[in-house]
C-alpha cells in the first residue's frame, strides 16, 4: 500500500490534502527535485533552474546537522507527506505514518507560521506532550498542511526524535 | 591505490572490493562486515535499519525465536491501536533488503550459543527485549484469577506461549495492579464493547471470552498518587471516552491537586488537569447521559500497594486483594510512598498485575545485572564484551514506546559504526555470518523460518482475517506457524 494510502486511510483529516494533491497533478504540476544548501551556496540536484509550476508551496527543512533542505509540496500536502514525497533524510520520521500515535514528525515552526495555523485539536497536543525538545511554536508535520500562506517557511528538525515516555521517567511503564 | 582481490559472497557469489588504505598504512579489508542481530521486534529492525543505511557494504542479518517477527509490536501492542503497528512496513522494508537477512524459529541460547555467533560474525547485537515479569511478591500471588499483565495482552494478542491462560471473567470486579499504559490497555480491552473489539485483530478465543465476561468493573491501583501516574495521556482520554462506561473516582486522593499543578511542565499539567476534569468536574448534560446509561464502571485508586491476594473459602482462587494503604512522602516525579500501617480489602476475582516486565539472561557467558535486569553496557556497548552490544530494552530497561526504543537502537548502530571505523571492532578478516551458523543449526535440527515464509503465514493471517471481518486471524500456535510456512 502507497504511503499515500495509508495516510488517507488513517486520517480522514488529510482527504483534502489528497484531493489538492490529485488535482495539482492534473494541471500539469511536475516534481520539483530538492536542493540542499550548504551555508549559502545552493546545490541544485537536478536542472539548473527548478520550474516552480504552480500549486506548489516551498519550504526549507533546517535538519539536525544544521543542513538547509530546500522543497516544495502541493498545496494540501502535509508536511509529512513532503518529507516522505521528497525523501528527506530524517531517520525516523513518520514513524506512524501520520496517524497520531507517535511524536516523531515533531518540527518546530517560526512563530508567525505558528500563530496563523490556529487551533491544535487535543489528539495531536496529547502527542505533542511527548515529544522532546516541545517548543512553543511545536507543531507534529502530519497535522500542517501546505497553503499559499505557507510559502517560503522555514521549519526546523528538533534534536532528538524521541517520545518523553523513556526509561529515566520514574515509574512509566510501557505501551504501544 | 586500490587492491581488488575476490571473496565469493553467499550464494549469489557476488565479489567484493579490498581496499587500501591512504597513506600506506598496513592494508585493512573493508568488505562485509556482518552484524547478527538477537531479536526481531522493533530494536532489532531499526538497529538493522540504522546499520545498513549507513555503510553499503554491511550485511546483518536477525535471528529471532519464534517463527514470526516483530516482537511486541505484534504481541504487546493493543488490537484497538492498529495504527501504532504500521511501523511494521518500515521493518517490511528493511527485511526485504538485499543486504538483511531473517532467520526466524532459531532460539539463541538453545539453538546456538552466542559464542557461535561471536565467531561467525564480526558483531552480535542483543535485541531480545524483556520475557519475563516483575513479581508482586506478596503471598496468594500464584492464585488462579492472578495474572501478569505481560501473560494477558500476550493471551488476547496471540502470543504462543500465553495461548492456554483462559482467564476467568465471570467475577464483576477486576483489580489492576499499576498505572502504566499497559495497565491502561488492560482495562479498555477488558471494557471496550464487543463491537469495536470484533474488528481488530485481537485472537477470535480471547474475543470469545470477552464476550461472555461479567466483568463490569475495572479498578486501576497505584502506589502513589494522581501526579505520579504513569500512563499518558492519551490512553486516559481513551478511557474517558470509551462508550458505556463511566469513571468512578475517589474525590479525597485529588486533595490539593488542583493547586499542585500549575507549577508542573506541560505533559504532566494537562495529564493531571485531565484527571481532575474526570474526578470532580460536573459532567456536562450529554456526559451526565452517557454516566446515567452506562453498564460498566471504572477508576483509579491511588495511594494503594498489594500485601496480600485473599483466597476464596475453598482456597482455590483469588476472591479479594488486601491494600496497604500509603501516604506520599515529597512531591512530584519523585515523590515516594510510604504505608501508614492501615490497610483495606477489595472484593475481586480478577487480578492483573503490571508493574512492569523483565529482560532475562539467555548465555550464562555475557555479563547481566539482575538488580536492574539488564545487560551492563555503556552506549549499547556490552560491558567486558568486544564486540557484542545490545539495543532496546535489554538496554536500558523494559519501559518506552517504539520511538524511544528507534532512538535507542540508533544510538546503539551508532557506537557500532563508530567502532567499526576506527578500529575498535576489527572487521579485517573475512567472516562467514550465516554461512557458519545455518549447519550448525541444520545438525541440530533446527530449520529457520525466512521472511519469504513469513509472508506466507502473513496471508494466511489476512486471508482468515477476512472471513471474519478482521484485519487478521493470528496463528495461535508455533506447530501451526511452522507448518504454514513450510508449505
Amino acid at each position: 500500500m502507497s504511503a499515500a494510502r495509508r495516510l488517507l486511510r488513517f486520517n480522514p483529516r488529510l482527504l483534502q490534502s489528497r484531493t489538492n494533491k490529485r488535482t495539482a497533478a492534473v494541471t500539469g504540476a511536475a516534481a520539483t527535485p530538492p536542493h540542499t544548501s550548504v551555508g549559502n551556496a545552493v546545490l541544485f540536484s537536478g536542472s539548473a533552474q527548478c520550474r516552480r509550476p504552480e500549486g506548489r508551496v516551498t519550504v526549507h527543512f533546517i535538519n539536525r546537522d544544521g543542513q538547509k533542505i530546500t522543497t516544495s509540496g502541493a498545496e494540501g500536502d502535509s508536511l509529512l507527506d513532503v518529507v516522505v514525497d521528497q525523501k528527506l533524510d530524517i531517520p525516523g520520521y513518520g514513524a506512524c505514518e501520520g496517524t497520531l500515535a507517535c511524536s516523531t514528525c515533531h518540527l518546530i515552526l517560526e512563530q508567525e507560521v505558528y500563530d496563523q495555523l490556529g487551533h491544535i485539536i487535543d489528539e495531536e497536543q496529547d502527542m505533542l506532550d511527548l515529544a522532546y525538545g516541545l517548543t512553543e511554536t511545536s507543531r507534529l508535520g502530519c497535522q500542517v498542511c501546505l497553503s499559499r500562506s505557507l510559502e517560503g517557511a522555514t521549519v526546523r528538525v528538533p534534536a532528538g526524535l524521541f517520545d518523553m515516555r523513556r526509561a529515566d521517567s520514574s515509574g512509566s511503564s510501557s505501551s504501544a | 591505490m586500490l587492491l581488488m582481490t575476490c571473496k565469493p559472497d553467499r550464494a549469489t557469489l557476488k565479489y567484493r572490493f579490498c581496499q587500501w588504505s591512504v597513506c600506506g598504512r598496513a592494508p585493512f579489508s573493508s568488505c562485509s562486515p556482518k552484524v547478527c542481530i538477537v531479536g526481531a521486534g522493533p530494536a532489532g529492525f531499526y538497529t538493522a535499519q540504522h546499520l545498513i543505511k549507513s555503510r553499503q557494504d554491511v550485511e546483518v542479518d536477525i535471528y529471532e525465536r519464534l517463527p514470526v517477527p516483530f516482537g511486541l509490536v505484534r504481541f504487546g501492542v493493543a488490537p484497538d491501536h492498529p495504527e501504532v503497528k504500521n511501523v511494521i512496513n518500515t521493518f517490511t522494508q528493511t527485511a526485504q533488503h538485499s543486504r538483511c537477512s531473517f532467520y526466524g524459529n532459531v532460539n539463541v541460547g538453545t539453538d546456538v550459543s552466542v559464542k557461535e555467533l561471536q565467531q561467525a560474525y564480526h558483531a552480535v547485537v542483543l535485541s531480545y527485549g524483556a520475557e519475563g515479569n516483575r513479581r508482586m511478591g506478596v503471598p496468594g500471588e500464584d492464585l488462579a484469577g492472578v495474572h501478569a499483565a505481560k501473560d494477558f495482552v500476550g493471551w488476547y494478542n496471540g502470543l504462543p506461549d500465553n495461548r492456554k491462560l483462559h482467564p476467568d471473567l465471570s467475577c464483576e470486579t477486576a483489580v489492576i495492579l499499576g498505572q502504566g499504559n499497559v495497565a491502561l490497555d488492560v482495562a479498555r480491552i477488558l471494557l471496550s464493547p464487543m463491537d469495536m473489539l470484533k474488528k481488530t485483530d485481537i485472537t477470535q478465543p480471547a474475543l470469545d471470552l470477552l464476550a461472555e465476561s461479567r466483568i463490569r468493573r475495572v479498578l486501576i491501583v497505584g502506589r502513589r498518587g494522581p501526579m505520579q501516574i504513569a500512563c499518558t495521556i492519551k490512553e486516559v482520554r481513551e478511557m474517558v471516552n470509551l462508550p458505556d462506561t463511566r469513571p468512578e473516582m475517589v474525590a479525597a486522593d485529588f486533595k490539593g491537586i488542583a493547586e499542585a499543578v500549575k507549577e508542573v511542565p506541560r505533559p504532566r499539567k494537562r495529564l493531571t488537569e485531565l484527571l481532575l476534569k474526570t474526578a470532580l468536574d460536573v459532567p456536562t448534560e450529554k456526559e451526565q447521559e452517557k454516566r446515567s446509561k452506562a453498564s460498566r464502571v471504572w477508576g483509579f485508586r491511588f495511594f494503594r500497594s498489594p500485601v496480600e491476594v485473599l483466597p476464596a473459602p475453598d482456597l482455590s482462587r483469588a476472591a479479594a486483594i488486601r491494600l496497604a494503604v500509603n501516604r506520599l512522602e515529597g512531591s512530584g516525579e519523585g515523590a515516594s510512598a510510604v504505608p501508614t500501617g492501615e490497610v483495606e480489602d477489595v472484593p475481586c476475582g480478577l487480578v492483573i498485575s503490571s508493574i512492569g516486565y523483565k529482560s532475562l539472561p539467555i548465555d550464562p557467558l555475557l555479563p547481566f545485572d539482575s538488580r536492574k535486569a539488564i545487560v551492563p553496557n555503556t552506549m549499547g556497548r556490552v560491558q567486558k564484551t568486544a564486540g557484542v552490544y545490545c539495543s532496546g530494552w535489554l538496554k536500558t530497561g523494559p519501559t518506552g514506546v517504539i520511538g524511544t526504543t528507534m532512538n535507542n537502537s540508533f544510538d546503539t548502530a551508532r557506537a557500532l559504526l563508530e567502532d567499526m571505523d576506527s578500529g575498535a571492532l576489527d572487521v579485517s578478516s573475512a567472516k562467514p555470518g550465516s554461512q557458519g551458523v545455518t549447519p550448525l543449526l541444520e545438525k541440530r535440527g533446527v530449520k529457520p523460518v525466512e521472511f519469504s515464509d513469513w509472508e506466507k503465514i502473513d496471508n494466511e493471517e489476512i486471508k482468515r482475517g477476512v472471513a471474519m471481518g478482521k484485519p487478521r486471524e493470528k496463528l495461535l500456535s508455533v506447530d501451526e506457524m511452522l507448518h504454514v510456512a513450510r508449505t
